[in-house]
């Protein structure tokens, strides 16, 4: 462990990025994700990393794309406004199995909303934003150092899935200030490498066993064509049903064959709970505070921290559901996480919103209220 | 008479190409394989970059490291790809569509970026792919399938803007001069920088037929009829101008590239390379 410092979540997070690897960063100022990409400036030109400030929001992610095809590990940053001009290369990027990361920093919206304040509104953006059927992983943070260790395990994933990955953090852990300690060193995912030559009949979009392609780095001699357009095993566009249907289906299954194994939630004081309260990112620090209140009261109330956005807990909803008999959805947003906590529980416990969307951020003593409400006990 | 030895730039298994019966694009494609020849670019380390449209198809035809873009958006991810792995040489095929519309942030900015990328924008003044909308290029008073009763916005001149946003070379030839083309390619992949050549080609499906310019062949002998070297353009009187247009290098000039700017901003960061 290094020494303690103070730090910001978006600093933890260009933290994170450089000790998974990325040596390419490409933005476009946007607040309140800025600092990561003013993070990035500073340290990527003496880590022999290349930072660059593009004209616009497609640009930077376009230069990331083009960065991580010629071999960098290749990372990008946003908030909403930005997210919203990016979605077609995110689909270019799950299209073309490109590894790289982008961090959405949300803010209020629709447009350009509230610049600055909290929200939670992207979570369906992100699973939903590019045009197509597509898989997506996204990692939510709830505390600084958290940050730091979700940025190397989206670095990570995205390597190892050769997919984009979405860091879903949100204005209240981006702009956080916390005493952290952060490894001397993280694991890393290497890029994925070729096993054979061409002339053994080398093919850069067939799968491997674990159904991701082995895909060659621009400048390695192997003369790859990548695309946008739905492609077969050597990577040129092919116009067929059977084609079509392959190349969709395995991008899907590439993620769903490893199943729970990168949908992480966190549990506290649910062994006993007949009520739970589900949340994400810097709302379940609030509902975790609601939470010990309300255990105070001597209310039976757990916490259920997704810490995976996507792929969705639909398991661990259902064995929550079936453990409990209602639920809260806390979320800074009209109402997204909870439709989706409503589909996975499929009818076995009450879903119940306790949402906001007034640009200030949920307080325990709002949570705890409509706890006490869920079981009953509202006076 | 140099020896026919394309054939190697070229994927023989996705030929034949899908473009139409006496477009132009194939002749810049060519006239592209000619200056890397020439040049002697390494075939495994040079990287074709595209963006969408039937200019961009190119790259699918070329056996090198290539990539097909999303619309308008070749330059961005060729930039990624230059300041990512400096030893690649980074070719970019683009149409003008792609280029000057959809894209037209990238190319200015690309221009003043100077990255060393060779940028040949195809101009058949339409959008093909799509049937025949006008575009950014199409000139005055012509008719396109959204303009059926003739254009009334003036076109761009791709290399005005190029030199005017910074780009470090700047020229144009036609379809028609493939050799003079290939010879202004090729000198754009000598700069370090960012370099803009403008192929014009012909449309005659999608363009010329419903302008009544004739085949191919024909819009290629109006090309030939029009196109004036830079030199004898520069000592034509106004009046001679009319319903010409010059072609050659507009423009050189010497300006640090990106890759060597960001190197010393390392060695001032004192960072190590």
């Amino acid at each position: 462990m290094s020494k303690a410092r103070l730090m910001q979540g978006n600093e933890a997070c260009a933290e994170g990025a450089i000790a998974a690897g990325v040596n390419f960063f490409a933005g476009y100022p946007i607040t309140p994700s800025t600092e990561i990409a003013e993070s990035m400036a500073k340290l990527l030109p003496k880590k022999d990393g290349t930072f660059l400030q593009m004209e616009d929001e497609i640009a930077s992610f376009g230069a990331v794309l083009g960065a991580s095809l010629a071999g960098a590990k290749a990372m990008d940053a946003t908030s909403g406004p930005g997210f919203s001009l990016k979605q077609e290369l995110i689909g270019y990027g799950a299209c073309a199995e490109i590894p790289c990361v982008l961090v959405d920093v949300q803010r209020v919206g629709p447009s350009t909303g509230q610049p600055t304040a909290p929200s939670q509104g992207d979570i369906m953006q992100v699973r939903w934003g590019t045009h197509g059927d597509h898989p997506v992983i996204a990692l939510s943070p709830w505390s600084v150092r958290e940050t730091f260790d979700l940025t190397v395990r989206a670095v990570n994933y995205s390597e190892r899935f050769r997919t984009p990955v979405i860091l879903l953090m949100d204005e209240m852990v981006g702009h956080l200030r916390e005493r952290v300690e952060l490894p001397e060193s993280v694991e890393v995912y290497p890029r994925r490498r070729p096993h054979e030559s061409r002339a053994e009949g080398y093919e850069p979009y067939r799968p491997a066993s674990d159904g991701v392609p082995d895909t060659a780095d621009f400048g390695q001699g192997y003369h790859i064509h990548v695309t946008g357009l739905i492609h077969d095993g050597t990577g040129f566009p092919a116009g067929s049903p059977t084609v079509t249907r392959d190349d969709i289906r395995r991008l899907h299954k590439k993620i769903e064959r490893v199943g729970e194994e990168i949908i992480h939630v966190e549990e506290s004081f649910l062994e006993d709970a007949r009520f739970a309260v589900v949340a994400m990112g810097g709302t379940a620090r609030t509902a975790y505070e609601a939470v010990r209140e309300a255990r105070k009261e001597g209310i039976p109330v757990g916490l259920l921290r997704l810490i995976t956005v996507w792929p969705f807990a639909d398991a661990a909803l259902l064995r929550l559901a079936e453990r409990v008999d209602s639920i809260l959805v806390a979320e800074l947003s009209y109402g997204q996480l909870v439709r989706e906590v409503d589909r996975a529980v499929h009818g076995k416990a009450r879903v119940e919103l306790c949402g906001k969307y007034d640009m200030t951020s949920l307080t325990p003593a709002e949570i705890l209220a409509n706890i006490r409400k869920l079981a009953g006990r509202d006076a | 008479m140099m020896e026919r030895s394309y054939e190697k730039y070229f994927r023989e298994g996705r030929l034949p190409h899908i473009w139409c019966p006496g477009c132009g694009n194939g002749l810049a494609m060519k006239a592209i394989v000619m200056a890397i020849e020439e040049k002697g670019l390494p075939q495994d380390e040079t990287v074709i970059v595209s963006g969408i449209g039937c200019s961009s198809r190119a790259s699918g035809y070329m056996d090198f490291d290539t990539l097909h873009t999303a619309h308008g958006r070749a330059i961005p991810f060729a930039t990624g790809i230059k300041l990512a792995n400096p030893r690649l040489h980074v070719i970019v095929i683009t149409g003008d569509g792609d280029c000057t519309a959809i894209g037209g942030n990238h190319f200015i900015h690309g221009c003043r970026r100077n990255v060393d990328l060779t940028v040949i924008m195809f101009n058949n003044e339409i959008y093909g792919m799509t049937g025949g909308q006008g575009s950014p290029t199409t000139p005055l008073d012509r008719l396109t399938t959204t303009a059926p009763y003739g254009t009334s916005v003036r076109p761009f001149d791709a290399c005005h803007i190029a030199m005017a946003a910074g780009a470090t070379y700047v020229g144009r030839s036609t379809a028609y001069h493939v050799r003079h083309l290939a010879k202004l390619i090729g000198e754009g992949i000598d700069n370090k920088g960012f370099s803009f050549i403008e192929a014009y080609v012909q449309c005659p499906t999608a363009y010329g037929r419903k302008n009544r310019l004739g085949s191919g062949a024909d819009m290629m002998k109006h090309m030939r009829d029009s196109a004036v070297m830079l030199s004898a353009w520069e000592k034509l009187p106004a009046d001679k101008r009319q319903g010409k247009f010059p072609i050659g290098c507009f423009l050189k000039r010497e300006v640090e590239d990106f890759n060597t700017s960001y190197e010393e901003l390392v060695d001032r960061a004192g960072g190590v390379r």
